[in-house]
């Protein structure tokens, strides 16, 4: 069975090459049946991987344990979920993964697409075969999920049972984050493919962008689930307290989100205005880079981290791809800069395409910062010999002056003209989110809140927030003049007629709510202290009293519990029962954490075990967290505010390419 | 004022801004990674850095001494030849990583205090041979925990 998998996959290596090839020498001897072959050669690809993912699935669920990759990742005891999720619980799975999820997409593509764009299409999947191909590459001939333990080393006899799955992975947001990722990293190769098809063909156009748009923004809602699944794990399961470490592996799944949300900002201006087309592809070629970035750096150890990695052979592959693909890439947009042209100029400092384009400056700059962090150990190794590491303080240093900004921005773009403001709409526009925002800020002030951040904050989500209403409540006003009907139906038939608007703004309240969920992490209290029954520890106004203890003993492992009970302000709140256990097979201790989730603080206890000179005392460490369950909300909204943007509007809007001036400006480049 | 003035100077002082956050930060938090015989060599030089050790846990050596865990790192796993050896005081507020244990290879940061302890502000581990005892290990790949996919 592992030969008919290994064959699969060598079959849609050839099948991925065949496409390359016979898409180009179609496109270039104008021979169409050539250019359908290589189209049934991708659906081919994918009906082949997914029955090598099957075949490797039935293995894994059948515990043929013979596999390297079964014994190593599944046993017999786990759950059929988690059996599920070991497919990508290891390397060579989570590249099976990878490449079934990029045929899969590139099937979508070329269906979707049977009867359009039949000059870029060849091109498109050519560039997504080449991706594949490279992906294949690692499975077919270096880290195969077929190979067999005992393949050819004289050991025989049956292997009863698998390793299983790290228990720390066997956690439910574990179980689909990674899939979330991989649909975000690789959803980016489409409108890359795209892009590059547009320059290949030499189209001065922005027939990529809009064709593209629905795929930009569902790739990038799933790289943000997938993000903010992490998170939620590294929270609810890692026990230290927190959900973000600016680890080197988290790092690079933040990446290429920025630089994607970059993009999604910039396709505006080239849409409406025709600017930016340059940056662009800068940005989509960056992003898409940035995730095959990513998954290196997950899958190859490059840098050190907490992440258990293998040393693997793989890290070759990887910077000969990139290598000769980033060359490429920038061969391409150097060569058709002619075709990328912008059709206007901006005109002044204060305008909404200025707000655009420092919006990508700062998104760029948190991008570049947060990549030259990440890598500086390498970077320094290689030029003085010594390894030196930064740690989460650098990143945030940097970051939340820049998320700050952003936040500000965010407030600003909407309300701000395109082309050029007066001072005296600025005025109108801003006075009343300004105001909103310093009255908030005075009063948290006048309650005692010193920290400069937090309040900095908090004003300019507070100016966001009343921006965004203002333009939903002068929307619906005008709507509900004309037609009669109420505030929330005109609210809704206003954000009907122009998703991408409006949908927009939901999602900017969901960054709000998000980053007030941030903020509340500069007033975290912990405390790490030992306690016997009856004695307790007081957090500000949270006290912990240790009520009970208890022991036992189970066929996986050996735990202990104790029982705390949660008091603010000498009112009793409920109990907490965080759990310590010990798995004897693999002489791993894992920690059950207890967190009480509340609006306005999380309490949040992590048991580290009784402690080893006197038996009575217990280890614990306590922390509370404000405001953090509005980072989770947070990304509802955003989700919502996605999903909203992804509906059609109900009336086509056709959006004036501006000036007369313009055009005849076009019209002559086209004749030059 | 033109154009190329009017953009230029804000974005000048944006990039400039972050360029200085930048520097700083990682002057206020760069840690150097040494094995423990470049720690060794580093000499007197050691006490004055910020720095990332990493070695193996001896076993039987970690120690919970009320909120503070004392152990000892080794430079070869396995027990025979250990090579040199560094006693490590971790009293931070994190909790040791589940995977911390005798054997575990592990990445102490902190600081070499004066009488030659080293004074560890975090603790990662990485669990080194998770299933020694099953089958051979039949490949040159090293027998590593389980990879997360992300």
């Amino acid at each position: 069975m592992e030969n008919i998998g290994a064959l699969a996959i060598l079959l849609a290596f050839c099948f991925a090459i065949y496409a390359i090839l016979a898409s180009l020498v179609g496109k270039w001897k104008q021979k169409k049946f050539l250019v359908i072959s290589a189209e049934r050669a991708v659906y081919s690809v994918c009906a082949l991987l997914t029955t090598a993912a099957g075949l490797l699935i039935y293995a894994i669920f059948s515990g043929d344990f013979r596999l390297t990759y079964v014994y190593e990742t599944s046993n017999r005891d786990m759950s059929p979920i988690y059996k599920f999720t070991a497919w990508w619980g290891g390397q060579e799975g989570s590249l099976l993964l990878w490449s079934w999820l990029l045929s899969a997409y590139a099937v979508v593509v070329v269906y979707q697409n049977r009867r359009k764009f039949r000059d870029m299409m060849p091109y498109v999947t050519a560039v997504i075969m080449t991706v594949e191909t490279f992906f294949l590459t690692l499975i077919a001939f270096v880290e195969s999920p077929f190979k067999v333990w005992w393949a050819g080393r004289g050991i025989f006899g049956d292997i009863t049972d698998g390793r299983g799955l790290n228990p720390l992975l066997q956690y439910w947001t574990m179980a689909i984050h990674p899939p979330m990722l991989y649909l975000g990293y690789v959803g980016f190769a489409v409108p890359f493919a795209f892009a590059m098809a547009s320059l290949a063909t030499k189209q001065p156009g922005e027939a990529w962008i809009n064709t593209t748009r629905r795929w930009t923004l569902v790739t990038w809602m799933f790289q943000t689930t997938g993000i903010l699944l992490g998170a939620g794990w590294a929270y609810a399961v890692l026990g230290w307290g927190g959900y973000w470490a600016w680890d080197p592996v988290e790092n690079a799944s933040l990446l290429p989100w920025i630089t994607a949300t970059a993009f999604l900002h910039s396709v505006m201006m080239q849409e409406k205005k025709g600017m930016m087309k340059v940056w662009n592809m800068v940005l989509v070629s960056t992003t898409f880079w940035l995730c095959i970035f990513g998954t290196s750096l997950t899958r190859t150890g490059l840098v050190q981290s907490v992440h258990a990695f293998a040393q693997s052979p793989l890290a070759n592959y990887f910077v000969w791809f990139e290598g000769v693909g980033i060359a490429a890439t920038l061969y391409m947009i150097l060569s058709r800069l002619e075709y990328l042209k912008s059709e206007a100029p901006i005109e002044s400092v204060v305008s909404r395409e200025s707000s655009f384009l420092f919006n990508n400056l700062i998104l760029l700059a948190a991008c570049f910062a947060v990549l030259w962090g990440t890598l500086f150990p390498v970077i320094t190794e290689h030029f003085n010999g010594e390894k030196i590491s930064v740690d989460a303080p650098f990143f945030n240093k940097i970051n939340i002056p820049i998320g700050l900004f952003l936040m500000f921005l965010t407030g600003v773009g909407p309300l701000i003209a395109w082309r050029k403001s007066s001072i005296d709409s600025l005025k109108r526009a801003f006075m009343w989110p300004a105001m909103a925002g310093v009255v908030v800020a005075v009063v948290l002030m006048a309650l005692g809140m010193r920290h400069p951040y937090a309040l900095i904050s908090f004003a300019l989500c507070t100016f966001v927030t009343v921006t965004v209403a203002i333009e939903f409540v002068k929307g619906a006003n005008a709507l509900s003049a004309k037609s009669g009907s109420g505030m929330i139906p005109s609210m809704i038939e206003l954000t009907h007629r122009n998703t991408r608007r409006y949908g927009g703004y939901i999602v900017h309240l969901g960054v709000v709510v998000m980053f007030i969920g941030f903020s509340g992490a500069a007033f975290n209290q912990d405390a790490k202290t030992e306690l016997v029954k009856g004695q307790s520890v007081t957090l500000g106004h949270y006290a912990l009293k240790l009520t009970d203890t208890s022991e036992g003993v189970l066929p996986n492992y050996r735990w202990w519990k104790i029982n705390l009970d949660v008091t603010k302000d000498g009112e009793y709140l409920g109990q907490l029962i965080p759990e310590r256990r010990y798995y004897a097979a693999s002489k791993q201790q894992t920690s059950e954490v207890a967190i009480r989730r509340r609006v306005n603080a999380d309490v949040y206890v992590n048991f580290a075990g009784p402690s080893d000179t006197d038996e009575n005392k217990m280890v614990i460490e306590a922390y509370i967290n404000p405001l953090v369950s509005w980072l989770w909300c947070g990304y509802w909204v955003v989700l919502i505010g996605t999903i909203i943007c992804l509906i059609p509007s109900k009336t086509k809007l056709v959006y004036p390419r501006t000036e007369v001036v313009e055009i005849v400006g076009k019209h002559e480049q086209v004749e030059n | 004022m033109n154009r190329y003035l009017k953009f230029g100077i804000p974005i000048t002082v944006i990039l400039a801004a972050v360029a200085w956050l930048a520097m700083t930060g990682i002057g206020e938090t760069k840690t150097y990674f040494k094995t423990l015989p470049e720690l060794e060599k580093m000499g007197d030089q050691a006490h004055a850095k910020r720095l990332r050790v990493s070695g193996y846990v001896k076993t039987g050596s970690i120690v919970h001494d009320g909120t503070q865990v004392r152990f000892l790192i080794v430079e070869n796993p396995g027990g025979a030849n250990e090579g040199r050896t560094l006693a490590v005081s971790y009293r931070g507020i994190d909790p040791l990583p589940d995977t911390f244990k005798d054997q575990a290879q592990a990445l102490v940061d902190g600081k070499l205090s004066a009488d030659g302890t080293f004074e560890a502000k975090a603790v990662q581990a990485k669990c080194a041979s998770k299933y020694e005892a099953l089958p051979p290990p039949a490949s040159s790949k090293p027998a590593a925990a389980t990879t997360p996919a992300i």
